[in-house]
């Protein structure tokens, strides 16, 4: 081991502090910059999802930013409900029964909709998802943890 | 490294040291058990009513993942209630030991040591989860077997052989326990090799002898060593996370094993209780179903040969990679290592996307535990369906990419160069994804 100045040391230090803060910005960058990707022109969604125990259906529905959406939710067997997260959209539908309802996918992103009536033993975990727009989250978690094996990698070099 | 010694200081020595504030919070966790079961027995079958399901598979087990085991390593086997019974027999008193304990003290049998009967039972876990999630009475009679089981094998075997060679609980503290930030270690080795009698290994419920302690993946931190050790050369380190792995600490093959287990269990759970699949969660359910069975053979071919698989092609190109051919089977072992932060950090994410939906349920059933319609603290009607919210999902995100890092550092520092390092790497970054991919996807 060489012997380091304490001036040195302090140095090793802030040098040290300066890459963490960046590192931090970056990852930052990667999470929230806004891209820019086109959102198509929004239409009017026509969508009929069935609801029976314990799976919607279709459970997996895309649809574009904006979009204005009309949900008939019809249930199969018993009560099913309809509840979309981050929206505050609710459906209720007894069986035999359609309920309707309509917002604007001002939201991009994916978001899981669940039953929110209790309909049985695998109730809590009847869930679809509704995605809007592109799944960027998704991709910022790839380019994440990309950097994240980088800098893992870099992180040993710079202490042999 | 750094090492903060807790026993410097003179409360936390004292309560350390002092059985009391440990029997006493084991006296609650115990009293908390033996309810739960009631609760789960007596109370409503509707599972989100249930103080049962609520307990055990909302708030406890996220505890443990979220709590327990990242700040405290093994912390939560040293209030587990499952082996008291049965210690209170072996020691022949309550609150310490009065040297006329009953039990056979048989050694436990060589065939079955390791993690791999602990394995076993996850992937039980993994087979009839759907079931016992679900349903309060499976749940609770599952609760009763357990430490039933612990009982009697403590009277059978010697020791907390339960908890080393059975409980899948410990299978899964022990093994994420060597990353965790406590450790239990010798101050001075030498004033442990001048003392011939042992007493702290002939106190340790988990068979381990301090001086030789590598690993924290099998010290339930209960703390008897400490109490016993007639020169106070016991320690109880806050360490960096991760001190447990290195280029040389041992590591074997039942711990690849148990840490494969583990990987493909958050995967499958993912799949069934977050994905959109109606109908895997019906044949994962249906218990005896052909789909059920379809179901289980796809899961154990995915836990047993495809991941495990994939893990040993990664290990036998890293091998060829390095400057010194170790064996196949001892690098299998070697690099189990990075499964480790791997699987701890991805249980974490799971946890996060499964439970923080479901917390609005903790309160309504302390209010009225067993679904009898009581309204004790007033919070009965209060449970709703529950969202992830943005914030979760970019945690969620966070927490893979840091699991992902730690992994990837742990890879490269047990590895001879990069270029070992990196198809270890893949393996974890196929396997994140896969989970980014059903969490967030
Ligand atoms: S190994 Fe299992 S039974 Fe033993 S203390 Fe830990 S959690 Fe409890
Ligand atoms: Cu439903």
């Amino acid at each position: 081991m060489m012997r380091q100045s304490p001036n040195i040391l302090k140095q090793n230090k802030l040098k040290q502090w300066t890459r963490i803060t960046i590192l931090l910005l970056l990852c930052l960058v990667i999470l929230f910059v806004p891209f820019p990707i086109p959102d198509a022109p929004p239409t009017d969604r026509h969508i009929r999802i069935e609801a029976s125990m314990f799976q919607f259906t279709p459970s997996e529905i895309k649809i574009n930013k904006g979009d204005h959406v009309t949900v008939d939710l019809v249930s199969t067997d018993v009560v099913h409900g309809f509840s979309l997260d981050g929206y505050n959209f609710e459906l209720k539908a007894d069986p035999g029964q359609t309920s309707s309802g309509s917002f604007i996918a001002n939201r991009t992103g994916v978001f899981r909709f669940r039953c929110s009536v209790a309909c049985g033993n695998l109730h809590p975990f009847m869930i679809g998802k509704l995605q809007i727009g592109p799944n960027l989250l998704l991709f910022r978690g790839i380019i994440l943890g990309f950097l994240a094996i980088i800098v893992a990698l870099l992180s040993i070099k710079t202490k042999k | 490294m750094t090492r903060l010694d807790l026993t410097q200081f003179p409360i936390i020595q004292k309560i350390l040291y002092s059985r009391w504030p440990q029997f006493l919070v084991r006296a609650i966790t115990l009293a908390g058990f033996i309810f739960t079961i009631l609760a789960g027995i007596l109370g409503s079958i509707v599972g989100s009513h249930n103080f049962a399901i609520i307990f055990v598979w909302i708030a406890w087990w996220t505890a443990l993942k979220l709590f327990f085991i990242p700040f405290g390593g093994r912390s939560w086997c040293s209030i587990c209630p499952i082996p008291m019974p049965g210690e209170w027999l072996q020691n022949g008193g309550i609150l310490q030991p009065s040297g006329k304990g009953i039990g056979l003290r048989k050694k436990w049998p060589k065939v079955l040591r390791g993690n791999w009967l602990q394995a076993g039972g996850f992937l039980m876990v993994g087979l009839f989860g759907a079931l016992t999630l679900t349903s309060a009475r499976i749940t609770a009679i599952i609760l009763l077997a357990i430490i039933v089981l612990a009982l009697l094998l403590s009277l059978i075997y010697e020791r907390r052989s339960f908890c080393n060679y059975l409980c899948p609980i410990g299978g899964f503290t022990g093994l994420y326990a060597q990353a965790g930030p406590v450790e239990v270690r010798v101050k001075n080795a030498k004033v442990c090799a001048e003392h011939a009698e042992k007493t702290c290994y002939n106190a340790c419920p988990w068979g381990q002898y301090p001086l030789a302690l590598k690993s924290s993946a099998n010290c339930g931190l209960c703390m008897e060593c400490l109490r016993v050790c007639p020169t106070d050369n016991i320690a109880v380190n806050m360490r960096p996370w991760g001190s447990d792995f290195g280029p040389k600490t041992k590591h074997r093959l039942d711990e690849a094993f148990l840490g494969l287990v583990m990987l493909a269990s958050v995967l499958v759970d993912s799949a069934v209780f977050l994905g959109p699949w109606g109908q895997l969660k019906t044949a994962a359910y249906e218990i005896g179903s052909i789909p059920w069975f379809i179901f289980a053979g796809i899961f154990l071919f995915g836990a047993l040969v495809v991941l495990p698989g994939f893990y040993a092609a990664s290990v036998w190109v890293a091998n060829r990679m390095g400057n010194i051919q170790n064996s196949f089977r001892k690098s299998l072992s070697h690099f189990s290592q990075v499964l480790v932060p791997l699987g701890l950090i991805a249980w974490i994410a799971f946890t996060v996307s499964f439970a923080f939906v479901k917390f609005t349920y903790i309160l309504p059933v302390i209010s009225d535990p067993f679904g009898w319609g009581w309204n004790l603290i007033g919070n009965s009607n209060t449970a709703w369906v529950g969202e992830t919210t943005t914030f979760s999902l970019f945690f969620q995100v966070i927490l893979l990419s840091l699991g992902l890092f730690w992994a990837s550092r742990v890879a490269r520092q047990i590895s001879d160069s990069t270029k070992q390092a990196l198809p270890l790497i893949a393996f974890c970054a196929v396997f994140n994804l896969s989970l980014l991919w059903l969490l967030i996807g």
